[in-house]
């Protein structure tokens, strides 16, 4: 690592951790769920970008991950920060277990699926056998978390802290996979499945693990999630959830990690800024933006600031 | 067993409605190979066109075929100005504009017309006919137009000409230019074709479920299931499709799994039909090379 | 018919005329550039130099519209639209001719022609046997009421008492219609009995042309291009 990216490193880690105490707690709170987005979106990233596989439904994964939180805090009190690891799990195990079936279906009929996938999560989820669970139409609502060991922050400025944290970890292990050998596996199957499997990477483990992986990412921010705005219910995890996050892929750039974060802050404050001209405002951005991205710029933000930042070292 | 065939006679009301959509839906996908994503939000607003007239003053079948007309044209300008460009790009970069395509479409309806939900009139009268008490009026009159518009399909594209030409261009692009047939205008034809069958599905489904930016999200569903059952190539087996998934629908949730779980049905159906048989029940085989 | 050009790749100079009204045959080994040659004159690849047909140039122009100007080719492989039915390819074969008033006395001919196509006529034609699947792909080409047609390997597949009987044909259009026709075949021998001149193309190049009757009686020429 050049000594210019060090310094670069280390004043941005300055900045990312001095925010909340210089903005308003609303505002805190806004930049936690940029993190959160960022993590499931490095989930998508990981299986479309990286590994061609089309998911039209990850909003179900995170749903999946906020109502493991919700109902372990809720029914059993088991504290938000030990709810993570068990949401990740869990979503992983589903997420190999879906994409064992997803070997069979390629790109167009693959994308059908998690789109099917996505548009009935809401009705599943609140299917009346399974109320007394996930608290049917009305959801579940979740206590705030107090900053532990009596630190002098308030509430919010401990989640941005807490999620900050568990992004890290997250971006930190992805970063691994993907420069790794798995990574590499993942996007020789991407981009030459019949090549690969003659070299010997076995598909079919691989692109299920890329599921999984994926899966645990979203599934992880779902969690994260749920805890920052304290509240899950069926209608906030519809198809426009898992079309925003391909959106957040797409705008900040696929097959890149850096990509995840642009795409975060995209999906994040686009509405809030388009939200003033009218409620269907931000859609229509998502919509314009995206379909001009794929024509003018299909490496989104990512590839943009590396052709940036490639073209002045030149 | 009075209870059960109300079921069947709404579910091949609806299933109409299904088979439609999920005509469009084998339309588009023959001549490119491409799922439309986008094919519910079309029906949808140019449904909310056909609305706009209504509430204008013009009479419902002058607005209807007007709409149906205005959605020809504006199937045949998505194809050159939107799809042509990406058409032979890779498959993710056509699923992003169809879902581009989706989210604009619902936008822009909602921007205009705000989300407040609307009623859209019926052409057919509110008594039942003959006092029957199994289908409504209008559901009788669905199926009506739903077969009349699918027999008009099958004569235009069996008897004339332009027909003929537009199912050799699906079939074989190169042939086609070979005897002097502009596949790309044959293809924008095959959009505007879809369009208006979409558009003739939103009018029939609007007054049962309300005119709502959000109201073909469900409706989708079951023609992607329909066409799937049918055969993704196959538009008698899409036909047959939406009325089977229409009846299981209805049925299914009366009886079995009740009507809150309703788009399982379909997304069961989907999963399942991917899963073990592909091609459809009517469907032709496709065997790629290595 | 004059004809300029170098695809890069495969066709690196070929130039050679027809005359109106006459049967040409493009002969060479596999893999020379026979196919290419005449896609490049329907305009399926992309070319250098100038072709031009009656005069006018037609690089450049898409292949829809160079057969409108009458140019009817049978595709190596025959190009048939396997699910449509035998009548349903011929018909496509007029979509683009200017006089629609002949086209049902044209397949009455092309049924006449080949009568075994007539007795297919409703079926599909993926079903058709590779033999009737080329006199179809022969009349379709003529339903156009083409100035000219390309035909590539119409021999292929075929056997040789057929297409003794095809060639027959062909020889008649030729006479009666006035059809001009380009030949591609690695059948040397029957193709030189059809054609009036040929032209022999190695690697992508012209490197002999004559009449066929002298190409025919030239044993160093057929020895070594025509391989008999």
């Amino acid at each position: 690592m050049s000594k210019r990216t060090l310094v670069i490193g280390i004043v941005l880690l300055a900045v990312v951790c001095t925010l909340p105490f210089i903005v308003s707690n609303y505002r805190t709170f806004q930049l936690t769920l940029v993190l959160v987005y960022a993590i499931a979106l490095l989930g998508l990233n990981i299986l479309t970008g990286y590994n061609g596989q089309i998911s039209l439904g990850h909003g179900a994964f995170y749903a999946l991950g906020a109502y493991c939180t919700a109902i372990l805090m809720d029914h059993w009190g088991v504290p938000y920060w030990a709810t993570i690891p068990v949401a990740g799990a869990v979503c992983l195990v589903v997420g190999f277990l879906f994409g064992l079936p997803a070997l069979r279906l390629e790109g167009l009929y693959l994308a059908l699926a998690t789109f099917a996938l996505g548009v009935a999560m809401p009705q599943l989820l609140k299917y009346h056998l399974l109320e007394k669970w996930t608290g049917g139409v009305q959801g579940i609502v979740i206590m705030k978390p107090s900053p532990p060991f009596g630190l002098p922050l308030n509430p919010d400025q401990w989640l941005y802290f807490f999620t900050l944290a568990i992004g890290a970890v997250m971006f930190i292990l992805g970063y691994n996979l993907i420069r790794g050998r798995i990574g590499r596996a993942l996007v020789a199957i991407r981009d030459q499945h019949i090549a690969a499997e003659a070299m010997g990477i076995h598909n079919a483990l691989y692109k299920s693990l890329a599921f999984g992986v994926s899966a645990m990412f979203t599934g992880v921010a779902g969690a994260l999630g749920a805890v920052a705005v304290q509240f899950v219910a069926p209608d906030s995890f519809n198809i426009f959830l898992s079309i925003v996050f391909l959106v957040g892929i797409v705008v900040g750039g696929l097959a890149s990690i850096p990509g995840a974060l642009y795409g975060a802050l995209f999906i994040q404050f686009v509405p809030n800024i388009a939200d003033e001209i009218s409620k269907a405002a931000p859609w229509a951005i998502f919509g314009v933006f995206m379909i001009g991205f794929v024509y003018l710029m299909p490496t989104g933000v990512a590839g943009a600031v590396r052709l940036i930042t490639s073209r002045r070292r030149a | 067993m009075d209870a059960l065939l109300h079921q069947v006679l709404a579910g091949l009301a609806t299933g109409g409605i299904y088979a439609s959509l999920a005509l469009a839906l084998v339309m588009i996908y023959q001549a490119t190979h491409l799922v439309n994503f986008a094919q519910g939000e079309m029906a949808m607003f140019t449904t909310y066109i056909g609305w706009s007239l209504i509430e204008a003053g013009m009479p419902y079948w002058a607005a209807f075929f007007l709409t149906v007309a205005f959605a020809f044209v504006l199937g045949v300008v998505i194809e050159r100005v939107i799809i042509r460009p990406v058409e032979q790009a890779p498959v993710l970069a056509v699923v992003v504009v169809f879902i581009a395509l989706l989210l604009i479409l619902n936008s822009v309806t909602g921007w205009i017309y705000t989300y407040t939900i609307k009623t859209f009139p019926s052409p057919f009268p509110a008594q039942p006919l003959f006092g029957n008490r199994y289908l409504s009026s209008h559901e009788l009159g669905a199926i009506g137009v739903t077969l009349v518009v699918l027999f008009l399909l099958y004569a235009f594209f069996r008897f004339t000409p332009l027909g003929l030409a537009m199912r050799a261009a699906a079939q074989n692009p190169e042939s086609s230019r070979l005897v002097g047939i502009r596949v790309g205008w044959m293809l924008a034809l095959g959009w505007g074709l879809a369009a208006a069958v979409g558009s003739v599905a939103g009018m029939m489904v609007a007054p049962i479920v309300y005119l709502d930016p959000n109201m073909m999200g469900g409706v989708l569903l079951y023609a992607f299931a329909a066409a799937l059952v049918g055969g993704i190539d196959n538009p008698i087996g899409a036909v047959v499709g939406g009325f089977v998934v229409g009846v299981l629908e209805n049925v299914l949730g009366a009886f079995v799994i009740g009507n809150e779980l309703k788009l399982s049905v379909a997304l069961v159906i989907i999963i399942g039909v991917l899963l073990v048989k592909p091609s459809g029940f009517f469907g032709r085989v496709q065997v790629t090379r290595v | 018919m004059k004809a300029t050009y170098g695809a890069t790749r495969v066709l690196h100079g070929i130039d050679f005329s027809m005359e109106e009204k006459s049967i040409t045959a493009l002969l060479g080994a596999n893999g020379a550039g026979k196919t290419t040659t005449l896609r490049a004159i329907c305009g399926m690849v992309r070319t250098e130099g100038t072709i031009r047909f009656a005069g006018q140039p037609i690089t450049g122009k898409r292949t829809e519209d160079i057969v409108r100007l009458g140019i009817a080719h049978v595709p190596d492989g025959r190009g048939t639209f396997l699910h449509l039915t035998t009548e349903e390819n011929l018909r496509l074969g007029a979509y683009a001719r200017k006089d629609k008033t002949n086209v049902a006395r044209d397949m009455d001919r092309m049924y006449a022609y080949f009568p075994r196509l007539k007795e297919r006529s409703h079926q599909q034609a993926g079903t058709l046997s590779g033999g009737e699947q080329q006199m179809l792909a022969v009349s379709r080409a003529l339903m156009l009421a083409p100035k000219l047609m390309l035909l590539d390997e119409p021999s292929f597949g075929l056997a040789p008492l057929v297409v003794k009987e095809l060639f027959g044909i062909l020889r008649k259009i030729n006479a009666e219609e006035h059809v001009s026709m380009l030949v591609v075949e690695q059948n040397a021998a029957m193709a030189l009995d059809l054609a009036d001149r040929a032209c022999v193309i190695e690697t992508g190049r012209v490197v002999l042309s004559g009449s066929a009757v002298e190409l025919k009686k030239d044993d160093a020429v057929r020895r070594s291009y025509l391989g008999y």
